[in-house]
């Protein structure tokens, strides 16, 4: 890395001479060392999912989910820092309960996008602090209907129609793009889900991993939910049946 | 002094206020009954109000008492429930709960000498048990199996006594809305801040429903025949 040794990458309120700051990059590469995580926005709701990379065979099954609720209607993914995406969460959570209490109605995802993007990028401005080394996918049912957006560590933010991020990014936007993703229920988006985060995995296989899914639609009356123990499983068996025939 | 301290140190009153509450155990669970009446004084102000509130899957509050305190209370408790959904840790908070942590709050504004001006009445059944408790702007609590706020706990308790003590277990629905509705009919024609407009909650093993509004058929023709004060002459 070109910027090392320079001293322009010592803190988050230097430039480099040619316009970068290297410590928003560096929460970038944290990024692209964890697992995958994805996020689907389909004609009745949004679905989530993740690639949980297991570092201990010791570790609780589900312990450290990385699939976290923010309000009944939103949902937050996080590829990156764990304890980074705990914290982020636990923002959004303020925010979203602040919202409540001056306009008592539920805050529309929109807006909880622009408050996280204004506090994630407000980390790349001091040295007494280093951006957040995470990646964070919103999904909700508002009064708009189903909505997604990804948050980066500069604090830039998008609204998509799928996102991912984290490791295997690049492989699950090629599959992610070859899907109708407008014309799909979130019952189809969970077996798609399932089958991209297995897909994916192909790539770092001597790890074990476990998947999260959550959705939020008509299915769970516009609640965050994880899906229900016995969809998840028969989505998983459909996924591993799928990679055998892939290519 | 402070500004802060004055108003903490001045007189307080509730403004638009609801009656009588009533409450009761039976078979599947528990019911719970109140008018749709705000006053403000003696003017029968709002008549549309719903004094019963769901909170959470398994319990109802029935307020009697300052409504904007109601209203205050409504709004926390919505966030305390969010704040438990949004947790994910497989538990949530039931009757007792809730209950407890009114109490709390209760007790706190009082001894801040800031009281939330209301009695309430905390019922709901889950984990296949009923639940049924009191707790007021002084933080006081206690449980029965018949439970009425206001001057439903002069007029209508010992009815609710009479009717439900020790038939808890075998009180049908269809008798728990009869003995109810007895009540309200009572309270209606006794109290001069209620209405013949009420809702029933119910709390049981389906979860919580909240009624339309009922109507009370009641008969003045009595009226006439009163001597001793009023318009008539004797």
């Amino acid at each position: 890395m070109t910027s090392i040794g320079t001293g322009y990458d010592l803190s988050a309120s230097t430039y480099s001479p040619d316009g970068r700051i290297f410590q928003v990059e560096y929460a970038t590469k944290a990024v692209e060392n964890s697992g995958t995580a994805i996020g689907l926005k389909v004609k009745d709701g949004v679905v989530l999912a993740v690639e949980k990379l297991i570092h201990s065979k010791l570790s609780v099954p589900e312990a450290n989910r990385r699939i976290q609720t923010i309000d009944r209607h939103i949902g937050l993914a996080t590829a990156g820092l764990l304890a980074d995406g705990r914290h982020i969460a636990n923002r959004a959570r303020d925010e979203a309960s602040s919202y409540r209490d001056t306009y008592d109605a539920p805050s529309p995802l929109k807006n909880l996008a622009e408050r996280l993007g204004l506090y994630t990028q407000a980390y790349t401005l001091y040295s007494s602090v280093r951006p957040f080394g995470i990646s964070t996918i919103l999904g909700a049912f508002d009064k708009e209907g189903p909505s997604l957006y990804v948050i980066e560590p500069s604090g830039v933010y998008f609204g998509y129609n799928g996102a991912a991020v984290g490791k295997g990014r690049q492989l699950a936007k090629t599959e992610l793009e070859k899907l109708k993703l407008s014309e799909l229920t979130t019952k189809e988006a969970v077996y798609e889900a399932a089958r991209i985060i297995y897909l994916v995995h192909e790539d770092a296989k001597e790890k074990e991993f476990e998947l999260e899914i959550s959705w939020i639609g008509q299915e769970t009356d516009n609640v965050h939910l994880p899906v229900p123990r016995e969809l998840q499983q028969d989505a998983e068996a459909k996924a591993k049946a799928a990679l055998e025939t892939f290519e | 002094m402070s500004i802060a301290a004055q108003t903490d140190s001045c007189p307080r009153q509730p403004i638009v206020t609801g009656t009588s509450v009533l409450a009761l155990k039976y078979k599947d669970g528990v019911m719970m009954a109140a008018d749709n009446l705000a006053s403000y004084g003696s003017l029968a102000r709002f008549k549309d109000i719903q004094r019963l509130h769901p909170v959470g899957k398994y319990t109802v509050i029935g307020a009697g008492g300052d409504m904007s305190d109601f209203q205050y209370i409504q709004k926390f408790l919505e966030q305390l429930i969010i704040e438990e959904f949004t947790s994910q840790d497989g538990h949530d908070l039931g009757p007792a709960q809730i209950h407890e942590y009114l109490s709390q709050v209760m007790y706190s504004r009082r001894s801040k000498i800031n009281p939330l001006w209301n009695s309430l009445l905390v019922g709901g059944f889950k984990d296949g048990k009923s639940f049924l408790s009191y707790v007021d702007l002084l933080g006081t609590t206690y449980s029965a199996t018949t439970l009425a706020t206001g001057f439903g706990a002069y007029l209508a308790q010992p009815i609710l006594r009479k009717e439900v003590e020790g038939r808890e277990n075998e009180l049908t629905e269809e008798e728990a809305i009869r003995i109810m509705e007895s009540c309200m009919k009572v309270l209606y024609y006794r109290d001069a801040r209620s209405l013949d407009k009420y809702q029933l909650a119910v709390i049981t093993a389906d979860g919580v429903k909240i009624s339309e509004s009922r109507h009370l058929s009641t008969t003045w023709s009595f009226a006439e025949g009163i001597r001793g004060y009023g318009a008539q002459t004797q």
